[in-house]
């Protein structure tokens, strides 16, 4: 038994959801962890995924037709390099969600999807129904195709390990698509996914302009800035800060939520935080049933006040 | 063009689930079904398309118990031209539902394939990627715009860090997101209308194709609850709970 993982990257950095797909993978194939990163030019990320702890071996895909990571073009190398091993995992991120059914239809064996928890190398927890239900589901697949939940294996740490690197021939590209562009969000702030700290804002936030009042509590807090899918639909933020079933999911030590009535979609994308706070002037918000602290009332005056006792208190 | 949309009969996105006693799955009799959001979107924009032109007829397909009926029925009613039920009463993962699409596919031969990335039932955004690899066609997933022209559609993608365009050879799949349109809403003279629309059905095995689940599910569970509900009255009440209390900032 050995595991692959597919690592993420954007050609120079490794990315830490990698770190949750190991942690499961160790879970299942114990020190016969294999980590692939395929890219083009993307030598420092297979040095920095050598480093992590655990890692037997990097094997390292360089071409062009992997740059962007086209699922059309990394399938193929994924599929080639499966009969090596008996787990195939991805972080469920959007690149791992977008690439690993496409490799198991490939090898036709059915995909377990965003699993979060090892019940034994063939036997998986899985959330559905928005995570209202947990599925105990085993494959009879000879090879497990697994899309892992972040948030429910603690990442492995990223140092520590000395894997040997080793260069896979490459299979070149499909022809069938091209990367043509990306508009990606910058911030300063953490990634919402390993943030410890989270304040989201909902449809009461009325406006963009009005989460620069999160935005100051975030700074007092360290936090990364959430939404609700109605403030993305409503134009308030990018998508890139939806949380929710079919957005981002998160669990850190604190969640707020902010003008967040707490509609079942997006509860799917918080309730395993640690600790989650709720501020809505509807006493009867759903959301309020699942806070640890709830604080009724207007939020355009007690974000203001929030931010003024945290920086009171610090 | 010929676009081809595949629609699936789901409990109804406003209906708190109920996990059955006997932990085999989820309480579906006497339950509000209603088609996938998601697919409500694919329906959707097949429609915009033809509206713009380019396509010219709109296949929605369904795959599951005689019920799905219903569900291609309001496909009709938003304004699809026909339907395709692939009817069986065995229960159908998505290796399967892309098996027997493409076995669709490979008859009404269309150039543009678009459904949900995800259904809200199994939520396991899997069926779209797996019907354009065993087709051998490009994917664009998590659409949230969609251009078509000289035989490429330009898509743009929801991704983690905001959005990718990516340009792919028709003919392709493409998933649905949430912000890719806002589904129409069926009007009752077209409800009227699609009762007279043409349902063609047909089965997994008159497709030749093997539908036998590879995941068996062993228990279907409740998550632990989460024990919330408690208030506090001020902002510096809260400041110090979070402090002293949960001790998290």
């Amino acid at each position: 038994m050995a595991a692959l993982v597919v690592a993420e990257h954007d050609n120079k950095m490794l990315k830490p959801a990698t770190l949750n797909a190991v942690a499961a993978a160790e879970e299942i194939a114990g020190g016969d962890v294999d980590i692939l990163v395929a890219g083009n030019d993307c030598r420092a990320v297979a040095e920095a995924a050598a480093k992590i702890a655990g890692a037997r071996k990097v094997l390292l895909a360089e071409d062009a037709a992997y740059e962007h990571g086209l699922a059309e073009n990394v399938a193929p190398l994924a599929v080639k390099l499966a009969e090596n091993y008996s787990h195939l995992l991805a972080t469920a991120t959007t690149s791992g969600k977008n690439l690993m059914p496409r490799v198991a239809a490939l090898l036709d064996v059915m995909q377990l999807s965003d699993i979060s928890a090892v019940v034994s190398p063939d036997t998986f927890v899985r959330p559905i129904y928005a995570g209202n239900a947990l599925a105990t589901v085993q494959s009879k697949d000879p090879i497990k195709v697994i899309t892992v939940r972040g948030t429910a294996f603690p990442p492995v740490e990223a140092s520590g390990g000395s894997a040997e690197i080793e260069p896979v021939e490459t299979t070149g590209g499909a022809g069938l698509s091209e990367f043509v562009g990306a508009e990606l969000s910058k911030s300063e702030r953490p990634e919402l996914t390993s943030a410890r700290v989270i304040i989201s804002g909902g449809r009461g936030m009325q406006s963009g302009e009005n989460f620069h009042l999160l935005e100051k509590v975030a700074d007092r807090l360290g936090a990364a800035v959430g939404a609700s899918r109605a403030a993305v639909d409503a134009g308030f933020v990018p998508n890139d800060y939806q949380v929710g079933q079919t957005g981002k999911i998160v669990a850190p030590e604190l969640y707020i939520a902010v003008g967040i009535s707490g509609a079942i979609q997006h509860l799917a994308g918080m309730k395993d935080s640690k600790v989650i706070v709720a501020i809505n002037k509807d006493e009867e918000a759903p959301i309020f049933q699942i806070a640890d602290y709830g604080l009724v009332g207007d939020l355009f005056k007690i974000l203001p006040e929030l931010a003024d006792e945290l920086e009171r208190r610090q | 063009m010929k676009a081809l949309v595949a629609v699936k009969r789901v409990i109804d996105y406003n209906v708190k689930i109920r996990v059955k006693a006997d932990k085999t799955g989820v309480e579906t009799a006497n339950v509000k079904m209603s088609m996938n959001p998601f697919d409500e979107i694919a329906v959707e924009e097949a429609l915009r398309l033809r509206e713009a032109g380019i396509v010219s007829e709109i296949i929605a397909v369904s795959l599951g118990a005689a019920q799905c009926q219903e569900t291609i029925r309001t496909a009709l009613a938003m304004g699809a031209d026909r339907g395709v039920l692939v009817q069986t009463d065995a229960e159908l993962q998505p290796l399967a539902v892309a098996k027997l699409l493409k076995a669709v596919i490979l008859e009404e031969d269309p150039e543009i394939v678009i459904i949900g990335k995800q259904a809200i039932d199994d939520d396991s955004n899997q069926t779209g990627q797996m019907l354009s690899a065993l087709l051998g066609w490009p994917q664009a997933t998590f659409a949230s715009k969609l251009k078509i022209s000289d035989g490429h559609a330009e898509v743009t993608r929801e991704v983690d860090g905001g959005l990718e365009t990516v340009s792919i050879k028709l003919p392709a799949v493409i998933t649905t997101d949430l912000r890719l349109n806002e589904p129409r809403y069926a009007s009752l003279p077209n409800i009227m209308r699609a009762k007279k629309k043409p349902i063609a059905t047909t089965t997994p095995e008159a497709l030749g194709v093997d539908a036998a689940p590879r995941l068996v599910v062993l228990k279907v569970e409740e998550p632990a609850k989460r024990q919330g509900g408690h208030k506090v009255g001020s902002v510096a009440e809260l400041v110090d709970k979070l402090k002293t209390e949960a001790r998290v900032i």
